[in-house]
């Protein structure tokens, strides 16, 4: 072999060992700094069951928004006196829908998505119904839990 | 006085040169047409990115971010802090205002096909800025930490997160965490006064540099004209004053309207409370807000949501590389398919934009 191309061997393998090193530099620092980034999951509080009021505390045809670990749940009392709960949390962009006693129905002001007192979305953009809850009434306390 | 402004400028030119700087901006010429006003729109949007840069720099000192004391901070600067008021104004009014100039810069630079060659990455660095502006705009619109605020950015971080693939860890990146709390306060606050800022100031100076080195775009139909046919005025001074007296102009606008109509507080956000009725996002977010509303829940197989997102991306791509596939333009021939494009995407932003509002 020739100097001229050990040289050109030599040359390459450093082109090689450099370019591969900046590569893995730039790995080192972004994969920390991506890491950094992406928030710590945390454990939620399982929750299987809360305490939403008493009776006396829900007015007849209108509904009321608890707190269901660290999620919302509208507990509403109907005009025929029966206690439903269903997820809060509107299936279309995550807003927090409410009892529109008018209609009847569960209305989420953002996009206008309706959905009828069994969770079904009944008009506008929400693709699936609302998650719903068991009620348990104990005395004048009315309980929320988490269908099996 | 005049002597003194004389040696110190001697003294700079000695060592920095500043003969060459000044031959520089001699040679500077602006074209004059029917369409020159166009020209200080670029102009216009840099003194409300000043304007937003210091008026924000002054919230700072009194901003506290976070659920249990952003608002209450902005309650302070509303009520007791000197001018408060005035300041927070201007800031939302200029934000306002950039988008709008910015905008109008963008399409007009759109219509004289000013993108095309050679001037294809002063027209990427200029959509970078505008997508940035949005992005100041979303993200500076949840500090307040009210009940708008709160639920427009939990609808604006779930739009990401249905895109296909990858949104959903956006959604988390952006939010910090599964749902908007004071973690998602926390990090846009970051966006908006550190990230945003320092990657927009560098495409800025790229933008600019670009300008200087290339000059001014002359419009299509100079490149058929003789040299001398060519009406042109100096940049230095002419063009310059008249870029300045329309900054006050403009600064002028800017007081009247933070006076007569400054800007409002709301509710603070609860994050167990339902959302508002009449909720909207800001007016440039208007327009895709409103056409998400009327695409049906599922088109065929696919969540009208996503299919929306989709097309909005796909479209504000095609927008973003327009100098590429525009090759007509680049050979200097009229491109009618282009103009009609503009014309269509005005329209629809103007129209779905009143329906959004009126809704």
């Amino acid at each position: 072999m020739s100097d001229l191309d050990s040289n050109q061997n030599r040359r390459s393998f450093l082109k090689y060992l450099l370019s591969t090193s900046i590569v893995g530099f730039l790995a080192s620092v972004l994969y920390p700094v991506i890491s950094y980034l992406n928030p710590p999951k945390q454990n939620e509080v399982e929750v299987s069951s809360v305490l939403a009021g008493k009776i006396s505390d829900f007015e007849k045809d209108s509904g009321k928004i608890i707190r269901f670990g660290n999620k919302p749940v509208i507990v509403i009392r109907t005009e025929k006196d029966e206690f439903k709960a269903l997820s809060a949390v509107c299936t279309h962009l995550d807003c927090t829908v409410q009892y529109k006693k008018e209609l009847g129905l569960i209305w989420c002001a953002c996009h206008n998505g309706k959905y009828d007192l069994t969770g079904k979305n009944v008009s506008g953009p929400p693709p699936r119904p609302l998650e719903v809850y068991k009620i348990n009434k104990q005395g004048e306390n009315i309980f929320v839990s988490k269908k099996a | 006085m005049k002597k003194i402004v004389k040696s110190f400028y001697d003294y700079l030119d000695e060592r920095l040169h500043l003969e060459d700087l000044v031959h520089f901006m001699g040679k500077k010429y602006v074209p004059v047409h029917a369409h020159s006003i166009w020209y200080y729109f670029g102009g216009v949007s840099l003194f409300f990115f000043i304007v937003q840069v210091t008026t924000g720099i002054l919230l700072l000192f009194y901003y506290k971010a976070g659920p249990d004391l952003a608002f209450e901070s902005i309650q302070y600067i509303m009520s007791k802090v000197q001018f408060g008021w005035l300041i927070r104004s201007i800031h939302g009014w200029a934000a306002n205002l950039f988008i709008l100039s910015a905008v109008i810069h963008m399409f007009s630079v759109y219509f004289e096909k000013a993108y095309r060659k050679p001037r294809e990455l002063t027209w990427i660095s200029g959509m970078l800025m505008l997508f940035l502006g949005m992005g100041f705009g979303f993200s500076g619109y949840l500090l307040p930490w009210n009940e708008l605020s709160f639920f427009a950015t939990k609808v604006g971080s779930d739009i990401a997160g249905a895109v296909p693939i990858v949104g959903e860890s956006m959604k988390i990146l952006m939010r910090g965490g599964p749902d908007v709390t004071g973690a998602t306060l926390s990090r846009l606050f970051g966006f908006h006064v550190a990230l945003f800022p320092g990657i927009f100031t560098v495409v800025l100076g790229i933008h600019l540099l670009l300008i200087q080195r290339q000059g001014i775009s002359e419009p299509m139909h100079f490149e058929h004209l003789e040299q001398k046919e060519k009406k042109t005025m100096p940049f230095f001074p002419n063009f310059l004053l008249r870029d300045l007296l329309l900054w006050l102009v403009m600064l002028n606008l800017l007081a009247i309207l933070a006076v007569f109509f400054p800007a409002e507080l709301g509710h603070k956000a609860d994050a167990f409370g339902s959302a508002p009725a009449g909720i909207k996002p800001e007016w440039y977010f208007l327009f895709m807000f409103q056409s998400l509303k009327y695409l049906p829940a599922h088109i065929i197989f696919i969540e009208g949501e996503v299919l929306g997102i989709l097309l909005f991306g796909a479209a504000f791509a095609l927008w973003l590389i327009v100098p590429f596939w525009d090759r007509k333009s680049a050979r200097g021939e009229k491109n009618r398919l282009i103009t009609y494009l503009g014309i269509f995407a005005i329209m629809f932003i103007i129209v779905l934009t009143i329906l959004g509002w009126v809704a």
